[in-house]
């Protein structure tokens, strides 16, 4: 039999990574769903580069600037970083298994949330309205797409909370809710990462 | 009602896709029947279909790989063929039509369908065990995983004989892609097909991450993880971080062709190079997704084989998290005549010459692996060397077509499809297969033949060598890919000799089917009782084979790299008792569901049958929210129920 060699046992843990065996399930998802999101994130950055390649190409038509109206950008960002705000609450009081309180901040997010899609449909249906739609010019194709993919993200969030909410009033806010609550969180708290680029690079670029 | 499906879209005109599909389905309905009347349809729904045993999603992963290998291989077969006799004033027996989709096809369905489920579906039986765990973090969604997979498979064979299939090369390159060149359901079959087995994918990597990162026995620390779980680890990684820029780009060519953007079309400000751009920032990361995984598997079988345990495994696994981090830096590679510009280029040449040395490192670490060790050649190492001879070769000429100026001579010539021939047959195939012999024993409880199974490698590469050698030289002497036709009568006899590989290879793939046939039918006197038959090293070889659905019924221990060995080594064997309660998951038919509802709303896309569509997707939101509110997705095999289990199973380890 050929040599064997083996690293000393008693260092076992020293290296202290993973040696405590299957972490558990309510890490396990979390984790998960974060690998998810960054995931999701990639899929924007290609998005967000495709945006930058085509932003000056407006075949002739509107460009940014006579498009965008920042003071319902600021609105609208206002909005989406308020219901992040009052999600983290909402996430707080469910940690304390304070339904009622819960509640309440779920639908503030999800007045806020609505209230910023709103805004960004009216942008948009005005927006084709003038002749601008997607399909006018590379710069508006990546336009709309962009942000188009945010605010179905967003739409999806809202679709999620409603769906979080006949849970928690169903079932309470037990251990399955609480993980799949955390989720929620997460990916609503991911949305605003995303809309900071949005709006510094599309609107606060776009509008100079 | 039917949007653009109607008669005329089944190819009456067309013998070969019409023999091709009566032949396929009978033999489906035949299938269907015995599966019928023998009364077996209850057990693969309950045992297969809504499996989340990721031992059984591995099987079936592979199950698809292999059977759409064998749809693959036809279309090369047939390319070859054609090749070989449209010489000068022949035309050869297809048109060009077809012979475009029968290209376009081949590549699709090598890269997405074949290479990847048979990596993902090794990944999936083996990583669990390696790390002495009972499943994946997420065993519902790796069946949602498989099922949208076997989707994408559903809708690109569709393409056969309803509509047809792209003309645009796998990569679908606009304009080409574009509405305005290819109108018909040929590219929306390509993107919605991808699309679909796309997230099937990513979900995989998500899944694997989160997986390897938060699910290991007890004491298993990164550096004590096998190098298949690490490669496994790297690709699923790649994956997270590559497949989403292919699913944008699609989702912008989708777009465009049916929504009328512009992202890149000829008018309107569109940027038809910037799909190429986002399309190899995911195609060459997916070059190792499917390469690193086999690389794990080459280095199990080389230790194994060899008696000794993987020399330097740290270097190894450095090399690998080092070509996980180098594979996003070199895309630009296959585009180097585009005209970035020559320091954009030698950038790019540099950092793809570059990722050869961690490859070298790697080569190196087989080698010494091997020296002095006592070696044994059954099948899967035959493969394995094999592959170090082979894949030597392809990574040679990879470093060369990374030198900008030969490329621009060599680019989109026979020479590089010899290239990526020589590294996806030399590398991924081979590992695959190698994959395929060495763990069909932990699967299946019984070993594959040896005679058919050397054969079939002797086949595999001596037919490799005659099909892609003749390549090179026909790419040194300038004859590009994909010609349906070729004008150049003294290019005939190498392309003879390649059709003449391509039949050698034919004998290797019906040597695997002999293979697998005679191992079934002499399992009895092939069965592996010890659970370790090849004297393994880690852990997967110390439960018994097959293993049961939880896999360990206590967690082993782990207190070294090469685990089992270890415990061999003390004469341990694996802890018999107290036993605990386990959780285990409730099969589910979610996965074929979603599948289900995913294949109708691509087929309704793909034909514009927008009601259908709708339906589909509202399908599919349903399934989601149903499953989404379920809390009971657990049962428990209590302690007596897995001592009763564990006393009628085959012995473990050493122990039989």
């Amino acid at each position: 039999m050929t040599m064997v060699t083996i690293e000393a046992a008693p260092t076992a843990l020293a290296y202290g990574h993973g040696g405590g065996g299957p972490a558990p399930t309510r890490t396990v998802v979390a984790y998960g769903f974060w690998i998810f999101i960054l995931s999701d994130i990639v899929m924007f950055s290609a998005l967000f580069a495709a945006y930058a390649v085509l932003s000056g190409n407006t075949a002739g038509g509107p460009s940014g600037r006579e498009l965008f109206n920042l003071r319902s950008v600021f609105v609208e960002t206002a909005c989406l970083l308020f219901s992040s705000y009052t999600c983290g609450l909402g996430m707080l009081s469910a940690e304390r298994r304070e339904v009622g309180r819960f509640l309440l901040f779920a639908a503030l997010t999800f007045v806020l949330g609505a209230a910023f899609l709103f805004i960004e449909v009216s942008e948009f249906s005005g927006m084709v309205s003038r002749g601008a739609g997607p399909s006018r010019s590379a710069f508006l194709s990546s336009f709309f797409s962009l942000v188009g993919m945010h605010g179905a993200h967003v739409t999806a969030g809202l679709v999620w909370l409603v769906y979080m909410v006949a849970q928690v009033l169903a079932k309470g806010l037990r251990a399955t809710v609480l993980r799949r609550l955390v989720c929620f969180s997460l990916f609503w708290h991911a949305l605003d990462i995303v809309w900071i680029g949005v709006m510094t690079l599309v609107y606060l670029l776009g509008a100079r | 009602m039917l949007g653009r499906l109607s008669w005329a879209a089944i190819p009456f005109n067309e013998p070969l896709p019409l023999v091709t599909m009566a032949v396929v389905m009978v033999v489906i309905v035949a299938v269907l029947a015995i599966v019928t009347v023998k009364g077996w349809l209850p057990y693969l729904w309950r045992e297969w279909v809504t499996s989340v045993d990721h031992k059984r999603i591995g099987v079936m992963y592979m199950t698809l790989g292999l059977v759409m290998l064998l749809r693959g291989f036809s279309d090369a077969i047939m390319m070859r063929t054609q090749q070989a006799i449209a010489v000068g004033g022949a035309q050869g027996y297809l048109p060009p039509d077809h012979y475009d989709q029968i290209f376009s096809a081949h590549g699709t369905i090598m890269i997405f369908f074949v290479a990847m489920p048979l990596v993902i579906g090794l990944m999936n039986f083996v990583v669990p065990l390696q790390l002495g765990v009972r499943d994946v973090a997420f065993p519902v969604l790796n069946s949602v995983s498989f099922w949208l997979t076997a989707s994408g498979a559903l809708l690109i064979n569709a393409s056969l004989v309803i509509g047809n299939f792209a003309r645009t090369g796998w990569m679908g390159y606009p304009p080409l892609s574009e509405l305005a060149f290819s109108p018909d359901v040929g590219v929306d079959y390509y993107l919605w097909s991808l699309q679909i087995s796309g997230i099937g994918t990513l979900l995989t990597g998500v899944n694997f991450v989160t997986t390897i990162l938060k699910l290991r026995a007890p004491g298993m620390t990164y550096f004590r993880m096998p190098v298949f779980c690490w490669t496994a680890l790297a690709s699923s990684l790649l994956i997270v971080a590559a497949f989403p820029i292919l699913t944008a780009t699609f989702i912008m060519l989708l777009l465009d062709r049916y929504l009328g953007m512009h992202f890149f079309t000829n008018e309107a400000g569109g940027n038809q190079m910037m799909y190429v751009n986002l399309f190899w920032a995911w195609g060459h990361p997916e070059v190792y997704i499917l390469i690193l995984p086999a690389f794990g598997v080459f280095s199990e079988v080389v230790a194994a084989f060899s008696g000794k345990a993987l020399f330097s495994y740290r270097s190894m696994v450095l090399a690998t998290l080092g070509i996980c981090i180098l594979s996003f830096m070199v895309w630009l590679h296959h585009f180097f005549t585009m005209g970035a510009g020559a320091d954009v280029n030698a950038f790019f040449g540099i950092m793809s010459s570059i990722i050869a040395v961690p490859t070298g490192v790697k080569v190196f670490n087989w080698l010494f692996t091997m020296f002095r060790g006592r070696i044994v050649y059954r099948t899967p190492m035959l493969f394995a060397v094999g592959f170090i001879v082979t894949f030597v070769i392809g990574g040679m000429t990879g470093v060369l077509l990374a030198v900008p100026p030969v490329d621009f001579v060599l680019h989109n010539s026979a020479f590089l499809v010899a290239h990526f021939h020589n590294v996806i047959i030399g590398g991924v195939l081979f590992g695959a297969l190698a994959g395929y012999n060495y763990w069909f024993p932990k699967v299946f409880g019984f070993t594959l033949d040896e005679r058919f199974g050397k054969a079939s490698f002797w086949c595999w590469l001596v037919g490799f060598y005659l099909a892609f050698m003749p390549l090179y030289v026909l790419g040194l002497h300038g004859m590009t890919r994909r010609l349906q036709h070729i004008d150049n009568p003294s290019w005939q006899p190498w392309l003879l000799v390649a059709e003449a590989g391509a039949v050698v290879i034919m004998c290797g793939i019906l040597c695997q089917v002999a293979q697998l046939y005679v191992s079934i039918r002499t399992r009895e006197s092939r069965r592996d009782l010890t659970g370790d038959p090849w004297n393994g090293r880690t852990l997967e070889w110390a439960t018994s084979s097959p293993p049961p659905a939880y896999n360990f019924a206590v967690l082993p221990q782990v207190e070294t790299i090469d685990a089992f060995w270890e415990m061999k080594q003390r004469g341990l064997t694996l802890a018999q008792s107290p036993y605990q309660t386990i959780e285990m998951p409730r099969n589910t038919p979610i996965g074929f569901v979603l599948a289900f509802f995913a294949s109708a709303t691509g087929f309704a896309l793909i034909w514009h049958i927008w009601w259908m569509a709708i339906l589909g997707l509202i399908g599919a939101a349903a399934t989601f929210l149903i499953f989404g509110w379920s809390d009971d997705r657990e049962r428990e095999v209590s302690a007596a129920e897995i001592a009763l289990l564990e006393r009628t199973r085959p012995g473990q380890g050493r122990v039989a």
